[in-house]
Order: structure tokens, then C-alpha cells, then sequence
């Protein structure tokens, strides 16, 4: 079977790739701009046998999927910022007790009820910071269909290889935007099924004992090994604890296993990086414009280049500090007030020159507002 | 199988007070597995936070201690996922009824297949004796120190109102009774829902100046009575033990299959 060619939301290249890389279970709570992808799969899980619930709410979404993947499903919801804020401490939850889901969202302008159909990038740092202590989580992002499709499905490879929860971040403008798809064929690309324990029954398993590669086997709950799952603080039985070293060695392990593998996490894309000047570092749909400005920029012949993310956490820092080494100045593009622009000044050797270039009304940030701040930067005036 | 066989010796003793009635239910549920002879493996137990949450820890089933309210939307999610598996969540009343009312009353309505417990105390045990929206009006708690002006609810009304198609009250003093009505509950298809009247001496007890443990079972043997019983109709304020609901309705899984026939129907 060769490729097929869709034309597409953003949305739907979504729900495509999620069922390309196996998803049988979803629940969901509607909130535009994501709610395409329950509709979607409303339709679409019933009829290859899997499973779809609309929930009460999204705290009650987050915490069905996570029920479900413990039984060895592959699990998706979505959402928008007002259910992201409410899916917090199920986040919390599904990173403590390791547990892989994904979770979609479509972001909208905020805070609150904010703007809905609009878009926005303002939930960046939430997806890193939004869920109370210590912790490390991983978040993707795409600028277009043929990139929603390839991360969707290495959100779901990665929050199996992590046992992890996955933020598949993406916009209002990729969400509904229409675009041309090329469906990957199957086995096109590779597939990360759940590590299951090789313990056999009636010989005890530690699901929380790593091994020395710090992956975690499971069980599926409703097989042979019975055990405990809990969000308190918890020794290898999966059993509570308070004792100060199982605490440390938790805390350790649940942020080392994805900070410690930024590099291996990072997934990017470098147009002209290798003698550009001006180094723009955009994602989602902010990238496309500036992806414009660059290829404009390098006809007239002036250095520029542009890092596009698409791992946002952990930081790829070791990447951006690489590729921003000789640049004269670092702009970073996107729709919200700098939150990505901060964890870049951090970053890089010289925080000075990292400027921003970004759009907080609600309107997509186009190649000429990106070119009008250039203008300021490189102080050719207004 | 003995009852000791249920349980995770490895980490017992428990963490309740003495004189708490959470042994009881503990007990009581057990009991009630032991009897209908399920095998330890297909039992999920679902719980949320709080002193009765604490139950999971200590039955050897697979065993699932979620966030605060939210144990009903975990174990849907389990539940839709592999319907064999029997499902019990054990609850607490503030749980349950407070932070977890709106995932209560929607497990109710989509009658899926699971039993859900509450253990009605009356009290926030776990954070130090605050009123719950079981406590009622006039009782004592660390946050209601000039008494409480809440109303309560009534589990069992409400979970009928919601749609359970098996509800029933029983307490700590009926312990015989608690475990015939949770292998009942159990065996019905659909959600049942058993309220389990247990006492907190370390707080609603004393707060209330009730008296330690066996002063609060007996005030459950002389304050409940079967259900429309003669002693209820000479005493309205009397509190009814037994099933109030047992119909059968359509369970959420099996209606769930029928969507995939017709979204199935004409396609290979």
C-alpha cells in the first residue's frame, strides 16, 4: 500500500497519528480549539474496537486514561488551556506513579476562558512548571501537518520509552489550519511498544525498582502481578514511604531519567544555521513565519538562520547553545509574552543578545511583524 | 482461602486510630470476596485520598490509590477498558460526596459496572477533624468551632437520584448485614453503591463529645433500623439500614459494545 495524501487540520493529522501509533483508548471533555480530536475519534475508535468515553470534565479525562493505560492501553485526551489548568494534578499524578498518556494541547489565548478561537502560545511554561514540585516533563510541539503527524506519534513512543506523561503542545492556527498530509505507511515509521516485565507468576515484582538502564517494566493491572500504585512518595513495591532516602532517590530518578536525556529528547529542525548571524528560534506555528523571513532574508543574501524546536522540555539548552554560539544576535518568535525566550537567555553564553519577537493579541505573528522588530533589533529604525 | 490470605501482611499494621471503624469495613469487604470466591486477580481496587483510601494498600488486589475525589474517574477508565475486571472503590465521605461529587453522581448515571463504598464517618480524619457535607447541621468540627450550619446530603437519595441501580446503608454495629450487602453489591451489574455508617472516635467522636468507639456503635445499633420498618414509622428521625434500590438498566460497557457493532456494521 503506497502513501496516501489527505488534506487535512491540523487536528485531524493528529487523531491520524495517534491511531498510527496505536491509540485504543481516549476520553475527553469538549473545549475549542481541540475538540476536532474527540469528534474525531468518537467516530474513528469504535470502529477498530477501541475506546472512547466523554468524561464529566477534564480532571476526570486525565484521570480515565491514566486508569486505562495501566491496563496496558495506549491513551490520548485533549484539551485547551481552561482543561489543561484542570488536568494539573492528574499530570502530577501520571508523572509521580510513571505512568504513559498523552495529553493534547491546542492552545488558545488565556488566562481563563481567554480568547477560544484565537491563537496563542501561552502555555508553555504551564506545561513545564503547571503541576506543583519537583518534576520533569516532556512537551512537543509542530509547525505543520506532515510535523503534527511525526510528533504525535513520537509523543507516544516517548511517554512509553519514559513511562511518562507526553504534552503534545500544540496551537489554535496548526489545529484548524488545512493542509496536505502524506500518510506514512505502516511500519514507515517505527513504533515503541510498552516494556512489559519478564517476572513470571509468583516470583515478586518491583514495580518501581529500575533497571540499570532506568527503565521501569510494567504489568498490565488485571494480570499476573498484583501490586500497588500510589502518588505518595513510594518505595520499589510501589508501597507509601517517608523515609528521607526513598524520597531523594525518587525525586532523583523521576527528574534525572528526562533532564539527564535532554539531548536524546530533543527533536529540531536548522534552516541556514551555519554561518547565520541572526539565529531566530521559533515553534508551532510562529516557526512558519519565520521560516518565511528567513528564506526571504537569505535571497537578498543577509546571514540568517533559523532553529526551529520541537522538543520544548526538557530545554534542549546543550542544542541551543551550540547552534547560537556565533551568532550576533538570537530572536526568539512566538505568540506570548517570552517564555521560551527565557529558558534560551539561560542558555546561551551571552543572554544579552537574545531578543524577542513576538505577538500577545490574539492575531498570528506574520512574516511582517517579524520583519518590524528585526528592523529595531538590527537598529535600521521604524 | 482464609481472609488473611486478601490481605498485604508486608505492610500491615495499619495506619488507622484504634477504635476506628475502617477495620471494620476492611473486614466486611474482605469477608465478602472470600465468600463469593473471586480470585485475588481480577479485583481492581480504586481508591482516592484520605483515612478509608488508605484500604488499597492493605488488600492484595491490583491496587490503584489515586488523587483526592477523583477514584470513581480512574476506575472508569480501567472499567471501560477491561469490563471483566470487578471493580471496587472504597471512598471516604468528604472524597466521595465533597471534591468527588461530580465524578459520584455521573459513575451513577452511566451505571457502570462497579462498587462503590462509601465510608461515612462524618468527618475529614486524615487533615485533623474538619465537618464534611455528611456531618450535618450543629455538629463540631476544628472548622466548625461555634457548630456547623451546613446541611447534609443523603448518599442514598442522591445516589438514586443519579441513577445507581443498586444503593443500601449499612453500618459497623451490622457487620454480618456489611457483608452480606457487599457481596450483593458486587454481584449486581451496574454501579451499586453501599453507604457504610463507620465511626471516627479520634475526632467526630470527641469533637462531639460522643464517647470513644463503642459508644458510637452502639449509637448506630440504636439510632438505624431496616428499612420501612414499624420503629421507623414511630421514629422519623431513626436512620434506615438495608437496600433502598436493586433494578437492572442497561450497564455502560455492554452499551459501549453496541457501539462498536454499529460503528463495526458493513466494514470488514
Amino acid at each position: 500500500m503506497g502513501n496516501t495524501l489527505k488534506f487535512v487540520q491540523g487536528n485531524e493529522a493528529c487523531v491520524e497519528a495517534a491511531l498510527y501509533a496505536g491509540l485504543d483508548f481516549f476520553a475527553g471533555y469538549p473545549i475549542t480549539p481541540s475538540t476536532e480530536i474527540a469528534e474525531l475519534l468518537a467516530y474513528r475508535l469504535p470502529q477498530i474496537g477501541g475506546k472512547f468515553i466523554q468524561m464529566e470534565d477534564e480532571i476526570a479525562s486525565l484521570c480515565a486514561i491514566i486508569g486505562a493505560s495501566l491496563t496496558g492501553r495506549k491513551v490520548l485526551t485533549a484539551t485547551s488551556g481552561p482543561g489543561f489548568s484542570l488536568m494539573q494534578e492528574a499530570l502530577g499524578y501520571a508523572i509521580m506513579t510513571e505512568i504513559p498518556c498523552v495529553i493534547a494541547n491546542v492552545q488558545r489565548g488565556g488566562p481563563s476562558t481567554g480568547i477560544p478561537t484565537h491563537v496563542s502560545q501561552g502555555d508553555v511554561n504551564q506545561a513545564r512548571w503547571g503541576t506543583h514540585g519537583d518534576h520533569a516533563i516532556i512537551a512537543l510541539t509542530a509547525s505543520n501537518h506532515q510535523d503534527v503527524f511525526a510528533m504525535t506519534v513520537e509523543a507516544f513512543n516517548l511517554a512509553e520509552t519514559y513511562r511518562t506523561p507526553v504534552i503534545l503542545l500544540l496551537d489554535e492556527v496548526v489545529g484548524h489550519m488545512r493542509e496536505k498530509l502524506i500518510m506514512p505507511a505502516p511500519g514507515e515509521i517505527p513504533l515503541v511498544d510498552r516494556l512489559r516485565t519478564s517476572v513470571k507468576e509468583g516470583v515478586d515484582y518491583h514495580p518501581y525498582l529500575p533497571r540499570e538502564d532506568g527503565r521501569l517494566p510494567m504489568s498490565d493491572f488485571g494480570g499476573v502481578h498484583r501490586y500497588n500504585v500510589t502518588g505518595l512518595v513510594h518505595d520499589m513495591w510501589g508501597f507509601p514511604s517517608t523515609d528521607p532516602q526513598t524520597v531523594h532517590d525518587l525525586l532523583r530518578h523521576l527528574v534525572d531519567k528526562l533532564e539527564n536525556r535532554a539531548n536524546e529528547i530533543a527533536r529540531y529542525k536548522e534552516y541556514h544555521l551555519e554561518d547565520a548571524e541572526i539565529v531566530m528560534i521559533s515553534y508551532g506555528s510562529s516557526a512558519r513565519s519565520a521560516l518565511h523571513v528567513v528564506e526571504n532574508r537569505r535571497q537578498r543574501g543577509e546571514r540568517m538562520g533559523l532553529l526551529e524546536l520541537q522538543t520544548l522540555w526538557p530545554f534542549p539548552s546543550e542544542i541551543v547553545r551550540q547552534k547560537c554560539a556565533h551568532a550576533k544576535s538570537v530572536v526568539v518568535v512566538e505568540m506570548n509574552m517570552g517564555q521560551i525566550m527565557q529558558s534560551v537567555k539561560l542558555a546561551v553564553a551571552q543572554p544579552e543578545r537574545v531578543f524577542l519577537a513576538n505577538r500577545i493579541d490574539s492575531n498570528f505573528i506574520t512574516p511582517n511583524d517579524i520583519m518590524n522588530i528585526l528592523r529595531i533589533i538590527q537598529g535600521k529604525g521604524v | 482461602m482464609a481472609v488473611k490470605d486478601y490481605l498485604r501482611e508486608r505492610f500491615l499494621p495499619h495506619m488507622w486510630c484504634p477504635g476506628c471503624g475502617h477495620g471494620e469495613v476492611l473486614g466486611g469487604l474482605v469477608r465478602a470476596i472470600e465468600n463469593l470466591g473471586l480470585s485475588k486477580s481480577e479485583i481492581v481496587m480504586v481508591s482516592g485520598i484520605g483515612c478509608s483510601s488508605r484500604i488499597s494498600g492493605y488488600v492484595d488486589f491490583h491496587t490503584l490509590h489515586t488523587i483526592h475525589g477523583r477514584a470513581l474517574a480512574f476506575a472508569t477508565g480501567v472499567k471501560i477498558s477491561r469490563p471483566e475486571l470487578k471493580l471496587i472503590v472504597p471512598m471516604g465521605d468528604g472524597d466521595a460526596l465533597a471534591i468527588g461529587g461530580n465524578h459520584f453522581i455521573h459513575a451513577a448515571r452511566r451505571n457502570l459496572d462497579m462498587t462503590a463504598i462509601v465510608m461515612n464517618n462524618r468527618i475529614y480524619g486524615m487533615t485533623g477533624g474538619q465537618f464534611s457535607p455528611l456531618s450535618g447541621a450543629n455538629i463540631s468540627a476544628t472548622t466548625a468551632p461555634y457548630r456547623t450550619i451546613d446541611r447534609d446530603f443523603d448518599i442514598a437519595e442522591l445516589a438514586k437520584a443519579a441513577g445507581a441501580t443498586f444503593v443500601a446503608r449499612c453500618t459497623t454495629y451490622h457487620v454480618q448485614q456489611m457483608t452480606e450487602t457487599i457481596e450483593k453489591a458486587i454481584t449486581h451489574k451496574g454501579f451499586s453503591v453501599v453507604e457504610v455508617l463507620t465511626q471516627c472516635p479520634t475526632y467526630f467522636g470527641r469533637k462531639n463529645k460522643i464517647g470513644g468507639a463503642a459508644d458510637m456503635i452502639t449509637w448506630f445499633k440504636d439510632n438505624t433500623t431496616p428499612i420501612g420498618s414499624k420503629a421507623k414509622q414511630e421514629n422519623t428521625a431513626l436512620i434506615e439500614r438495608g437496600i433502598f434500590v436493586q433494578i437492572t438498566a442497561p450497564e455502560y460497557c455492554e452499551e459501549y459494545q453496541k457501539v462498536v457493532e454499529r460503528a463495526t456494521k458493513g466494514r470488514t
